[in-house]
């Protein structure tokens, strides 16, 4: 069929093309080694002057000789400032020496044993060894057939050195000369003490520098230094004699060790010093100092230091909270967080871990992409890409799938590869929740919030395109992206829908697996989203929590136990706080049947068990966390569930106590989880089961006397201590940590209308909770309805809750209040409630609590803002698809 | 999810025919189960009757798409291939061209190919005849209707279009708010 023409791979032909390749280059040895002087033809005149030299050296041997025969005499010797270099003079002596014994033709030989000669017995230092070197360098240039050339080389450095050198050899000969024996050692040890030999001439030594100078460059001073040398070399061998060289050895070792321990007791107590240097500024300081990042990061390293060892570093009148304040404060400035992130993280992480993390948190994680294995292998792929000029290499061992890519010259994200389907852009971490749910061929999955689809589609790619995958996203705008992907991908098998991820439950149920990757505030990924750092707040995090526990609870209501394949449910976010992870899984684990099993990932951090006062349930540890700084993927967060049971379990216990249960509501009204309780019998109201039963139930009960709720508090309490799911419902109130102080504000405001009530001050908060239940449905209904106007009206207003809470409360008040108050926390929030609700004050007055806890109330009215906005943002978006949005998306494409 | 009108089903199938000529008949009665085209919002979705079951749980707006998507009839019942229907136009081709590696951006543009863009073709394909449009190296890249018959390419001058562009991959990126 066709023509064939091959325009693909024609090979080069023609001049153009290399017919050989070219053969790597050869050098000749000699030009990588240093030169050597044999090689090298001599000139006449050098030759000339060789012969010189020769003649002198043996008219000097001669005179040796003579003096020899004389004995000793002290040579009347100019002396020098010999600063630290008397170890020289003695390298020189060797030399000589070396030269005596051995043929003064071969001067090349010399400077081989000169060396084994300088470590040998004379014992230098290692100072001294350093001294050394340069000498050794030099050696051949100072025997009389060396070159000239070498020394002009080194004329420069090495003129100065080398004079004082042979200025220091020749006074030593005369020292050495005078004071005999043992003299030598201190010589060796002189580097220390500097100038000792000199003491003796140092003002007519200076003048006779500088006139050896000169000399430096012929050959003919060396010759004359060689006879005095030659002199000294005997007086050593004396010296030699006189200890053995073990003997000084040990010597010089002793004084070498004292006076290392010397110095690092210094050095110990400079940088203790030091350390003391750092002192909390106090809070005058502070106001007046202008920072600059520098020095804010120099006073987190200071800080840090002084943490990791309190009891040492501190100052005695400062405590550790104030360090802590100080350099949460450091941290907020040099990396721009906020406060309340900043202190999350700072409560979640070790000091240290927490500086990588903001470090790893500053730097963008690797680019990866997810090969599509419907269409094509992960081998192909990376062949094609690498033809395309992409730099990229398998992910890790632990997935088949992954490649990260270093660098790329085209667009990733619009290669005819990409746009064929044959890969996804995706991060490495998102890759694990599915992993994690393994999913099975033939199975029916749900993923429920999966815009933009790189986990839906992982997950039919995994499938092979068999069962049936949901896919789900609540936002209208991104379902688009889903489809788009699924199809670019080749999935056939999907059906996508946009439903409130809550009320899964009601549309279809009886899933094998669930995929949660569930809305989060994203603090895991700020590398990708900078504005994390700043924006989110506890109000968010509340926010965020509740509305996955929600979808938590769904999700496992939606999964089917009996699934023969599955019934596992993985939960996963890309934030790190406890709040969105341990804890939401703690409160699943409590509310259904499931428990918690190996996520089936070989790494990753284990999720807390506990987190400050927090303990969640032992078996949390089976969940993985992922950080930017141990694992170079964004910040997440992975949990498996099995769920062994369909019923519900909150529903049986309702029936054997019904009491309990009732407390159980109550204390959720009085606490800030109100609103997420409450939500939460909405949402089963299609089952008919949990706390909305209950709350029909009390309806008809009339309001209970102060004997009868202690008597409840009481069994409250035992119950407490039985069941272990409780546990969990003390973080449940932590949250509330900030009320105090907000209430404490408003109260100043309305000092005036306070009225203390006689009983104790937090109960009033509980009893008025009480009273809402047990009047019955009717006043609960009305105040949820009110505030539903209401937030409908004040849409737009930023805490549409608040009205809400006030209401609530406002119910209460006539309550009489209950005595024995159980935290001393609660007691201000409740004096203000009390205040706010006779006075119907504006929702400025309102305690921030409030405020924090309405989001909570229901997923409802948030919703319905979400609407709101996103029609506003459809709206929008109609326009401008109209106008920019497409030209913008060609552009795109087109680069 | 409705069941097309006969009138519409009719069109749909003519279409069809027009890319992959008898083979229509492969996606209609396939080994793995029972696929069926259905409606839903003037779009032509091709699904297994067994999600097809699944997917009736949802109600009409909140049902975004199953299975995969053909086209898009007009108000004036034309129908309109999308470049998701690709997946299953390629393997059932019968008409096909294959573009040089040069024009291959050019083509993911939107742009028609000229004689110099094309690398290989079809014989026998006539004029107007509905073909899936190909990279040297066999990827799928959209599909378009020939401008001229393969014989008349051969004589034709280097600059004239031979292959009208319909759709291509860059869709996905180019068109993603309009096309789903």
């Amino acid at each position: 069929m066709g023509r064939k023409a091959e325009y693909s791979e024609k090979p080069k032909k023609g001049p153009g093309r290399k017919a050989r390749k070219q053969g790597a280059p050869v050098f000749r040895k000699q030009s990588f080694a240093p030169m050597e002087e044999e090689d090298k033809k001599l000139s006449h005149r050098q030759k000339q002057r060789s012969v010189k030299r020769e003649q002198k050296k043996v008219v000097q041997k001669a005179k040796l000789l003579e003096k020899r025969a004389k004995g000793k005499q002290p040579q009347p010797v100019k002396r020098k400032t010999a600063y630290n270099s008397d170890s020289e003079p003695e390298d020189e002596e060797e030399v000589q020496q070396q030269e005596a014994s051995s043929d003064e033709e071969v001067p090349q030989l010399v400077p081989a044993p000169k060396s084994q000669k300088s470590t040998a017995p004379k014992g230098f230092t290692d100072d001294n060894d350093a001294w050394l070197k340069p000498k050794q360098q030099k050696k051949p240039s100072k025997k009389p057939d060396s070159e000239s050339e070498e020394e002009e080389e080194d004329e420069d450095l090495e003129e100065d050195s080398e004079a004082e050198v042979e200025d220091d050899s020749e006074g030593d000969d005369g020292l050495d000369a005078e004071e005999s024996g043992e003299e030598e050692e201190e010589e060796d040890d002189s580097d220390d003490d500097t100038a000792q030999v000199g003491k003796l001439a140092d003002l007519s030594d200076d003048d006779d520098a500088n006139s050896d100078d000169d000399f430096d460059i012929s050959g003919e001073e060396d010759n004359a230094e060689a006879d005095s040398d030659e002199e000294e070399d005997e007086d050593d061998d004396d010296d030699d004699d006189d200890k053995l060289p073990i003997e000084r050895a040990n010597k010089k070792l002793k004084k070498r060790e004292a006076k290392e321990a010397q110095l690092a007791d210094d050095e110990l107590l400079e940088t203790v010093d030091r350390q003391d240097v750092f002192q909390l500024p106090t809070e005058e300081e502070e106001a007046e100092k202008d920072l600059t990042l520098q020095e804010v990061q120099q006073r987190i390293k200071d800080v840090s230091l002084v943490l990791s060892d309190f009891k040492k570093y501190r100052q005695a009148d400062r405590s550790r909270g104030e360090y802590i304040e100080l350099l949460r404060r450091d941290l907020c400035l040099y990396y721009s967080y906020n406060e309340f992130l900043m202190e999350k993280l700072m409560d979640m992480l070790p000091l240290t871990e927490l500086m990588e993390y903001l470090e790893a948190s500053e730097i963008a994680r690797p680019l990866t992409i997810r090969t599509n294995t419907l269409k094509t292998r992960r081998r192909d792929l990376a062949g094609a890409l690498i033809n395309r000029g992409v730099n990229l290499d398998p992910l890790g061992k632990w997935t088949k799938v992954g490649l990260v890519v270093f660098n790329s010259q085209v667009p990733l994200g619009a290669t005819p590869e990409y746009l064929a389907g044959h890969y996804m852009i995706q991060g490495a971490s998102s890759l694990l929740p599915v992993m994690a749910l393994a999913p099975q061929e033939n199975e029916r999955i749900l993923d429920m919030c999966s815009a933009p689809g790189g986990k839906g589609s992982h997950i039919a790619s995994i499938m092979k395109n068999t069962g049936v995958l949901f896919a789900n996203d609540s936002n209208r705008d991104r379902i688009k992206a889903i489809v788009a992907n699924f199809h670019r991908l080749g999935i056939v098998n999907a059906v996508v829908s946009c439903e409130d991820g809550a009320k899964f439950r009601n549309i279809m149920t009886g899933f094998d697996r669930v995929l949660l990757d569930a809305p989060c505030t994203g603090t895991g990924v700020v590398s990708k989203d900078p504005s994390v750092k700043t924006t989110k707040s506890e109000v968010d995090v509340q926010r965020c929590y509740n509305l996955q526990r929600k979808l938590l609870l769904t999700a496992i209501d939606c999964t089917d136990a009996k699934s023969s394949t599955g019934g596992y449910i993985v939960y996963s976010t890309c934030s790190v706080l406890p709040e969105e992870n341990e804890w939401v899984i703690d409160y699943a684990l409590k509310k259904r049947n499931v428990k918690l099993v190996p996520t089936g990932l070989d790494f990753g951090v284990e999720g807390f068990t506990k987190f400050r006062q927090h303990r969640f349930h032992p078996s949390l540890n089976l969940t993985k966390r992922y950080y930017p700084h141990t694992h170079n993927m964004d910040g997440f967060y992975v949990a498996k569930l099995k769920k062994f049971s369909n019923t519900i379990p909150i529903t049986k216990e309702q029936q054997e106590e019904d009491e309990k249960q009732l407390d159980e509501a109550i204390e959720a009204e009085a606490t800030a989880e109100v609103a997420e309780e409450a939500a939460e019998p909405e949402e089963e109201s299609g089952q008919e089961k949990g706390p909305k039963k209950l709350l029909g139930k009390r309806a008809g009960k009339p309001s209970f006397t102060e004997i009868e709720q202690e008597l409840k508090k009481k069994k409250r309490e035992e119950s407490k201590t039985k069941y272990v799911a409780k546990v969990f419902e003390q973080p449940v109130k932590a949250p509330k940590k900030p009320k105090p102080e907000k209430p404490v504000e408003q109260k100043e405001k309305k000092s005036q209308e306070v009225v203390e009530k006689t009983n104790g001050s937090e109960a009033p908060s509980k009893a008025a909770s009480k009273k809402n239940q047990p009047n019955g449905n009717v006043p609960a209904s009305k105040s949820d309805a009110k505030s539903f106007k209401k937030k409908k009206q004040e849409n737009g207003n930023a805490s549409p809750a608040k009205p809400v809470g006030k209401k609530s409360k406002a119910n209460g008040t006539d309550s009489p209040a209950k005595p024995a108050a159980k935290e001393p926390k609660a007691k201000p929030q409740a004096k203000v409630e009390q205040q706010s609700k006779p006075k119907t004050t504006k929702l400025a007055n309102a305690p921030r609590v409030e405020i924090d806890e309405v989001p909570i109330l229901e997923g409802k009215p948030i919703k319905k803002q979400n609407k709101l906005k996103q029609k506003s943002k459809q709206i929008g978006q109609l326009k401008k698809s109209k106008t920019g949005a497409n030209a913008g998306k060609k552009q795109k494409f087109k680069k | 999810m409705k069941r097309l009108t006969d009138e519409r089903a009719k069109i749909l199938f003519e279409h069809l025919s027009k890319y992959i000529g008898t083979n229509v008949k492969q996606l209609i009665d396939r080994p793995d189960g029972t696929y069926c085209f259905r409606e839903h919002r003037d779009r032509v979705y091709y699904v297994s009757e067994r999600i097809l079951k699944l997917s009736e749980c949802f109600g009409y707006k909140q049902l975004v798409c199953v299975g995969t998507c053909f086209g898009k009839f007009s108000k004036t019942n034309k129908l309109k291939f999308h470049i998701t229907a690709l997946y299953y136009l390629a393997p059932y081709a019968q008409y096909k061209v294959w573009v040089k590696p040069s024009f291959e951006q050019q083509f993911l543009y939107g742009n028609h190919i000229p004689k110099t863009g094309l690398g290989r073709i079809t014989e026998n394909a006539g004029q107007y005849q509905g073909v899936v449009v190909y990279s040297m190296n066999d990827l799928p890249l959209g599909f378009g209707v020939l401008a001229r018959s393969t014989t008349d390419c051969k004589t034709a001058d280097p600059m004239t279009t031979v292959c009208f562009h319909q759709s291509d991959i860059g869709e996905y990126i180019r068109a993603e708010d309009t096309l789903f």
